[in-house]
């Protein structure tokens, strides 16, 4: 295992929403190390959205430190990529645009940037849609651009919230191969939220378990699948089909006293 | 295409039922005559001279127009950014929103005469506040997660201007625009009838000081297809700057 990359140390936020304080996390600490696919499961609303935004730098927390590489994270994490919950696209520029702007910044001659956009959206596939705007597209069609633009300004660091969520099932599996193979293959670190407990086994290779708010790890898990797995070939690994039951069977009950409550 | 029908019914009511009233019901002398108002306007057109005065005063409010809407989107993009200097000055602005600017024009013939300079600047200065406000509050409601998703791809404030700022708040820079422009002929207008020797205004003024109704009446018309053309101008930039917003308004509308 590598050195760590992004440490938790002992996390608490409390959110100031108002008359009433919200507390979203406490006492969560863990560390990614390098190169490592963490995922992060826990019912809606315990905060991972929240930790998301403290390893990017958008958010301060009230109790403990983040840390990335060692160094506290004070401002913009800038070498983290953050694909949010909400796509936020950019509802002026088009596919091709929205895709260009993290270049743009970096200034690459524009025969580049149009060569590499181009590669990206057959990637996600949606070649055919270049011209259009965010809002002439579909939700899935929105994710995917904003995964296009997560890709195309490849920082160290990924941190995604729920970035397969409004996904089909063939669509899903085709970018879950993608993501994998592509982190694997540049040594990325990645920070993965699901509420796709299968997908949590399949994509990490820790699986950190949240209680419902205010977040608590309740667990993390090891997943020793091979670092290059086939995915397609998982369901029929009986070391994979074990670990999601014990996923299973850990989420289960808080569903049962959150009384059936999505998590 | 009924709806259009209609219009020119309700056109042709009014035209006729004013040619009849006029004479037997009111005085020729305080509504003249639409015969009369056609008559003048096409000689008006043969003789050239409305091209000339409406080329004054469309100068005049197009100057202005650009003067005022560029000073007033730069004034509010620069305030919208630079939170400390917007609260320094905000008493200031509001001091002068409230003077009423056509209360300016003397001051504006003291400094630059009665050439179109003068009303230039009035007309700049009144759509400069238009454009200004506007422009400040669209700045001020960019979306902040989109600046920090920016942010954190390691733009610069020229980065965050030119790709999220100015793009979002070009919606209330035009609606700062579409309204400015009766303002801006009202500058234009309203210093020519002050001081000037040529214009609309002037042509106003001169056909009232004639005691000529029907030369009045055909001012007015002329000054409301100038006002027509500057609309459109505007609603065309518009387009031409936002295509998203239009690809927003012809698509058909799903939640
Ligand atoms: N900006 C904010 N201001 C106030 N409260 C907030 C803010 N962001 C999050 N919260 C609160 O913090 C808690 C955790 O929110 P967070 O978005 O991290 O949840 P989450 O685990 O990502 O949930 P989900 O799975 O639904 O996305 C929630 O109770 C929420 O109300
Ligand atoms: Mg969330």
């Amino acid at each position: 295992m590598g050195s760590a990359v992004v440490e938790f140390e002992d996390i608490g936020k409390v959110f100031d929403a108002g008359r009433r304080a919200v507390r979203a996390v406490e006492h969560v600490d863990f560390r990614v190390y390098d190169g490592e696919f963490v995922t992060i499961v826990g019912p809606s609303g315990c905060g991972k959205s929240t930790l998301l935004n403290m390893a990017a730098g958008l958010l301060q927390p009230t109790e403990g430190t983040v840390r990335y590489r060692g160094a506290p994270v004070t401002g913009y994490n800038l070498v983290t990529g953050y694909m949010t919950q909400n796509d936020h696209l950019l509802p002026w520029r088009d596919v091709v645009g929205n895709i260009a702007v993290p270049l743009e910044i970096k200034r690459l001659p524009r025969a580049r940037i149009r060569e590499r956009v181009q590669a990206l959206i057959d990637l996600v596939g949606l070649t055919g849609f270049e011209r259009s705007y965010p809002a002439q597209l579909s939700g899935g069609m929105r994710k995917r651009t904003a995964l296009a633009r997560l890709l195309a300004y490849d920082p160290e660091t990924f941190l995604m919230d729920e970035p397969f969520a409004a996904l089909d099932a063939q669509l899903r599996v085709n970018m879950q191969i993608e993501v994998r193979r592509l982190c694997r293959r540049l040594n990325k670190t990645v920070l993965f939220v699901t509420h796709d407990l299968d997908e949590a086994v399949a994509l990490g290779d820790r699986c950190v378990v949240f209680s419902p708010r205010p977040g608590t790890i309740r667990k993390i898990i090891d997943i020793p699948l091979a670092p290059a797995r086939d995915l397609l070939r998982l369901r029929h690994d009986p070391a994979y089909v074990a670990l999601t039951a014990e996923l299973w069977d850990m989420i289960a009950p808080s569903f049962a006293a959150t009384g059936g409550e999505p998590g | 295409m009924r709806l259009n029908a209609l219009r020119i019914l309700l056109f042709l009511v009014i035209v006729v039922s004013w040619e009849l009233m006029s004479g037997p019901v009111i005085a020729e002398f305080f509504i003249s005559r639409p015969s009369v108002i056609v008559r003048i306007l096409s000689d008006w057109i043969t003789n050239g001279s409305i091209f000339f005065h409406a080329g004054i005063t469309a100068g005049e409010a197009f100057s202005g127009f650009l003067l005022g809407g560029f000073a007033g989107m730069t004034a509010g993009i620069v305030l919208g950014r630079a939170r400390l200097l917007a609260d320094v000055v905000d008493p200031f602005i509001m001091a002068f929103y409230s003077l009423p600017k056509i209360a300016l024009a003397p001051l504006f013939i003291l400094w630059f005469g009665i050439g179109m300079d003068m009303k230039i600047v009035l007309t700049g200065t009144v759509v400069f506040f238009l454009v200004f406000l506007n422009t400040y509050t669209g700045v001020r409601s960019v979306s902040r997660e989109l600046v920090a998703i920016l942010s954190l791809m390691g733009a610069k404030e020229r980065h965050l201007l030119a790709k999220v700022v100015i793009p979002s708040a070009v919606t209330w820079v035009f609606a700062g625009l579409r309204i400015s422009v009766p303002y801006a002929l009202i500058g234009a207008i309203v210093g020519e009838l002050i001081a000037s020797n040529r214009g609309l205004g002037f042509v106003l003024a001169d056909a009232a000081g004639q005691f000529d109704t029907g030369g009045v009446f055909a001012a007015l018309i002329a000054i409301m297809l100038l006002a027509f053309l500057l609309n459109t101008a505007v609603k065309y930039t518009e387009r031409k700057v936002m295509p998203w917003k239009s690809a927003d308004e012809t698509r058909e509308v799903t939640i």
